[in-house]
């Protein structure tokens, strides 16, 4: 991975060089930043396991949660994750119109993830469990709508990525902007993971 | 910068084991987790084992594939020392560990004391 700052090495021209130690510093204090995100999903996960059981006699998980859609979510959300690295592969080739195809595809696949958790959620409204209707559903909601928010602002940000790269072509910069975003988005997938065992897997059991 | 400029970047990057993977690390990546996703999800549907075992398997899978995406999709393998991207990752996890089982276990005793 090597996104960490690394001292200038000597060949080239110098000013190029340097541009590239900025870049570099720049994806590491993202990584910085996915760690403290990392440490707020922690805490909203916490939060989950301790009160997963107080219901205070409204539905149960077990009853509400419909597995099959969300296990075609995962799959979605794990395909985005593995078309955002196809993208910067096409980014190391210099293919513009590769990189911002595939970004493209890695966004749909975003938005059908986003549209089928947005169902879910006003199917789970509906039928009586609300972020009010108890602690459980309350870390429910915040737990599985932080990550949704998360995704959302990926999106917003890739279709704006891609805008620039449309524009400007691949320069260190975009090249980093494209590198910052891929790795969110494998971030993104990673919580996933967890919100898709602690919460469905174990909310059916 | 001009775009063959671009293109002389992305071969320096590489030329100094810079790379962010290959088609196949992904692609490798992307298979196993796709078997250890669907392999809890065919121990949760169809009730194989107990419940207690169906739960540290699914965990063991989900920590896996936490484990396979690090290294082919985020490539936390290919990182040359000093690794902060991993040191600053292990001190992230220690927190999250500690926060979640610590939480966990108080609120447990708490319930025991009411």
């Amino acid at each position: 991975m090597a996104y960490v700052a690394k001292p200038a090495e000597a060949h080239g021209n110098g000013h190029h060089d340097e541009h590239h130690d900025h870049e570099s510093v720049k994806v590491f204090g993202f990584w910085l930043f996915i760690i403290t995100d990392v440490i707020l999903f922690g805490t909203l996960f916490a939060v989950f396991a301790v009160l997963r059981g107080n219901t205070a006699g409204g539905p149960l998980f077990a009853d509400m949660i419909e597995l099959p859609g969300i296990i075609l979510s995962t799959f979605i959300l794990l395909t985005s994750s593995y078309t955002s690295g196809i993208a910067v592969l096409q980014m190391n080739k210099g293919n513009v119109k590769g990189l911002i195809g595939w970004l493209a595809i890695t966004a749909l696949l975003g938005a059908s993830f986003i549209y089928l958790e947005v169902n879910e959620f006003i199917h789970l409204v509906h039928e009586g469990a609300a972020i009010t209707t108890s602690a459980a559903w309350s870390a429910f909601f915040t737990l599985v709508g932080t990550h949704g928010l998360h995704v959302s602002i990926g999106l917003v940000w890739m279709v704006g990525l891609m805008l620039q790269l449309k524009r400007q072509g691949i320069t260190p910069v975009t090249k980093r902007k494209v590198t910052i975003i891929s790795l969110y988005w494998h971030f993104l997938d990673v919580i996933w993971i967890f919100v898709f065992t602690f919460v469905y897997l174990m909310g059916v059991m | 910068m001009a775009k063959h400029d671009a293109h002389a970047h992305s071969s320096h990057h590489n030329g100094h084991g810079d790379s962010h993977g290959s088609l196949k690390s992904y692609t490798i990546g992307f298979i196993l987790s796709i078997i250890l996703t669907i392999i809890p999800i065919v121990l949760v549907l169809n009730d194989l084992l107990s419940k207690t075992a169906t739960i540290v398997a699914i965990l063991i899978m989900a920590v896996l594939q936490f484990v396979v995406q690090l290294i082919f999709f985020m490539h936390l393998r290919e990182e040359e020392s000093p690794r902060f991207n991993l040191i600053s990752l292990v001190f992230g996890l220690v927190i999250v560990v500690t926060v979640v089982i610590g939480s966990i276990w108080i609120m447990l005793n708490n319930a025991v004391v009411n």
